[in-house]
């Protein structure tokens, strides 16, 4: 665990906006800023009024491709958003020009109310956690943390009491003599977090910061860095692929397909009422009814629900977990059939099965395990849990 | 019974391995040897040697030659001009060179392109491009024909040819190249995320280049810098061909040494003084490029 006394020597939000030389600045455009109305975008909008970052319809494309498109999104203050996405959906690239390392084909990026897009990397007060971490080689661990401060041209004594502070607070006081080389991934993962929080950036941007190490370490950091980052109370933005460890970290996630945003949610929002069928597939396991509406009722093979969709085609996720074995007779309110168990797949606290129904319609069903599970079960889910989702477009679009 | 079967093949297998080493290593050194060791050995002991009034090698030992190459001004003074040629090349192909390197490496597009158009130059044979400046800095040359003909001079500048200008514009000309392949490969290996941290650290482009670029590419610096060093401190065409009396180098006396002047064991111990610089040199930038580099 990340120690505690860190809010205070990081410097929170309060901090920074009396450590910044725009300060007052910040202060007059936030009262503006309030007045700009927010564009839509789905699901919860954070509960803070005043964006600290504000993307508006971005855009972004190399020579003929498009790799992002109209991206509208907000950061609050002291919020963990996570980008997540599989390989080419342009998250990445989506963090690279928030960074400033790319430049956007159109649309526009503000941060307190002012124009961030325009300017160039080395003057936003964004900072970055690469992939790579990216340590200088030729530099100590504690001249790595200490860079962008002696560039901002901090008296030298407080350039060693902020990189100590900082080598502290990733508990890596020991190596501060060390080059990058002679430490391990992990630990070097720690100096590049070091070296860009030291600089008290309003935004941290981290770009898959922890794809590089073992499954353990890996669980490990994601618990450290929340902690770290409520501890420090800057917004972070990060960028990953793995959907388990964006719904452990975030306040909300930004789900991103082939450089367009498909749900923008708290991680309890996108998983319990997925928008789209793309979603509902990427984040968790799910099983995607398709069916037909008529008079309230959707029906799918043999099974049929009310539901308060109109009539024509309906297309809802059911999660494995809503499934469950009957207890008994199959009360009024819940969809109950029967299934032949064809697979079982062992997760340790429960057990995936698969169930083909009567008429050929096979569903993944989550139960707490047991040992051989076969022949023929009762099961029922709740009209509730049947959530409607928009189709996702398959085909790439030109 | 099976363990000692087994111990024969394996010894029969090292063998082989062995064999195979062996055969592979062979021609090499076979090579090394006979054309680098033996004649240096010989050489050495020429070194040691002296020449009869009857010009005729004299075989008994004697450190002479040694003491000639400290007490004759001419050879040490030759000696002196060569190292301050060398160092005269090697500080304008390090300046020609690294901004070069740095620009294709960082900023140019057509890489490839320029990458070969740098690298064309030493398809050429050495001896087409000496003369060719003999060509252009001679007294009818194209440069004081051209400066006569705009009326900037009125008669021909005459320390162009036959000077240790000559000599330095020449060899830079020649070893610029080799100064450049060593930046460039420095500089290319330069993780490029390197320099978007530094900017993302706060760093201007100016800043980023000199405490992150310039830093990392020391290596080849050090290495270019030796090669033009010591390409040049050995030449002796340039000298010959555009040098004159005044640009004369330590080779062009090594070589009279051991041709018209026919003072062998001389030629040889100044040569083993000059390999004994070089072997110096290379030794202080290989420790150097050891300890400048990180991964």
């Amino acid at each position: 665990m990340w120690p505690r006394a860190t809010r205070s020597q990081l410097g929170g939000p309060d901090a920074l906006r009396t450590a910044g030389g725009d300060a007052g600045a910040t202060k007059c455009v936030k009262d503006t800023l309030a007045t700009i109305s927010e564009p839509a975008t789905t699901g919860a909008e954070p509960s803070s009024a005043a964006p600290l970052l504000e993307i508006r319809s971005l855009a972004k494309s190399f020579g003929k491709t498009a790799v992002l498109r109209d991206i509208s999104l907000q950061v609050a203050e002291g919020e963990f958003l996570t980008i997540l996405g599989e390989s080419g959906s342009g998250k990445t690239t989506l963090l690279r020009i928030i960074a400033g390392f790319e430049s956007a084909t159109s649309g526009e990026i503000l941060m307190g109310g002012e124009r961030l897009d325009n300017l160039p990397p080395y003057r936003r007060r964004v900072n970055t956690v690469f992939q790579h971490y990216a340590l200088f080689p030729h530099l100590t661990v504690a001249e790595n943390v200490g860079y962008g401060l002696k560039i901002a041209r901090l008296p030298k004594q407080e350039v060693m009491t902020r990189v100590e502070q900082a080598l502290d607070m990733v508990k890596m006081t020991a190596y501060a003599a060390s080059k990058p080389a002679k430490i391990s991934g992990g630990q070097q993962q720690r100096i590049a977090l070091a070296r860009a929080l030291v600089n008290r950036p309003r935004l941290l941007l981290l770009d898959e910061p922890l794809s590089a190490l073992d499954a353990n370490l890996r669980r490990q950091m994601q618990v450290e860095l929340k902690s770290l980052q409520r501890e420090v109370g800057i917004s972070f933005v990060f960028v990953t692929h793995d959907q388990e460890e964006a719904m452990v970290m975030s306040d909300r996630i930004a789900l991103l397909r082939m450089g367009e945003l498909e749900q923008v949610a708290s991680p309890r929002e996108i998983y319990n009422r997925p928008a789209t069928a793309y979603t509902a597939q990427f984040i968790g396991h799910t099983n995607l009814l398709s069916g037909e509406v008529k008079d309230g009722v959707a029906r799918c093979c043999d099974l049929s629900w009310r539901t308060g969709l109109r009539d024509g085609p309906g297309l809802f996720s059911l999660r494995p977990e809503n499934i469950r074995l009957a207890a008994g007779a199959g009360s009024g309110s819940k969809v109950s059939f029967r299934g032949t168990i064809l697979r079982q797949a062992f997760h340790g606290a429960t057990e995936l099965l698969q169930v083909q129904c009567t008429d050929g319609l096979v569903l993944s069903i989550r139960t707490a395990s047991q040992e051989n599970w076969n022949g023929d079960v009762d099961l029922e889910f709740s009209p509730a849990d049947a959530v409607p989702v928009r189709a996702s477009e398959i085909e790439e679009r030109t | 019974m099976g363990r000692t079967l087994l111990s024969a093949a394996f010894d029969l297998d090292l063998m082989f391995s062995r064999a195979y080493r062996a055969a592979i290593t062979a021609p090499p050194l076979l090579w090394v040897a006979v054309f680098l060791l033996v004649p240096y050995a010989i050489l050495f002991c020429y070194s040691f040697w002296s020449v009869s009034p009857s010009q005729e090698i004299v075989h008994s030992w004697t450190l002479d030659n040694y003491r000639q190459l400290l007490q004759v001004n001419v050879y040490w003074q030759t000696l002196f001009r060569s190292m301050w040629i060398a160092a005269r090349v090697m500080i304008f192909s390090l300046f020609l060179g690294y901004p070069l390197a740095y620009f294709l490496s960082f900023h140019a597009r057509r890489k490839e392109l320029l990458y070969q158009l740098v690298i064309i130059p030493l398809w050429v044979s050495y001896l087409v491009r000496a003369y060719a400046w003999k060509t252009i800095l001679g007294s009818d040359g194209v440069l004081n024909t051209l400066l006569q003909y705009v009326h900037l001079i009125r008669h021909p500048l005459d320390f162009l040819l036959y000077s240790p200008f000559a000599v330095v514009l020449t060899l830079t000309h020649i070893y610029t190249p080799f100064a450049f392949l060593p930046i460039y490969a420095a500089l290319e290996h330069i993780p490029r995320n390197l320099v978007e941290a530094s900017h993302d650290l706060g760093a201007s482009p100016f800043q980023t280049f000199w405490r992150v670029i310039f830093p990392l590419s020391i290596p080849g610096v050090v290495a270019g810098a030796t090669f033009a060093f010591v390409l040049s401190l050995g030449d002796f065409l340039a000298p010959l061909l555009l040098g004159g009396p005044s640009g004369i180098m330590i080779s062009n006396i090594v070589v009279s040494l051991f041709g018209a002047a026919y003072n062998w064991p001389l030629g040889a111990a100044i040569s083993f003084c000059m390999l004994a610089l070089v072997l110096g040199l290379l030794f202080l930038s290989e420790s150097f490029e050891k300890k400048w580099s990180f991964r």
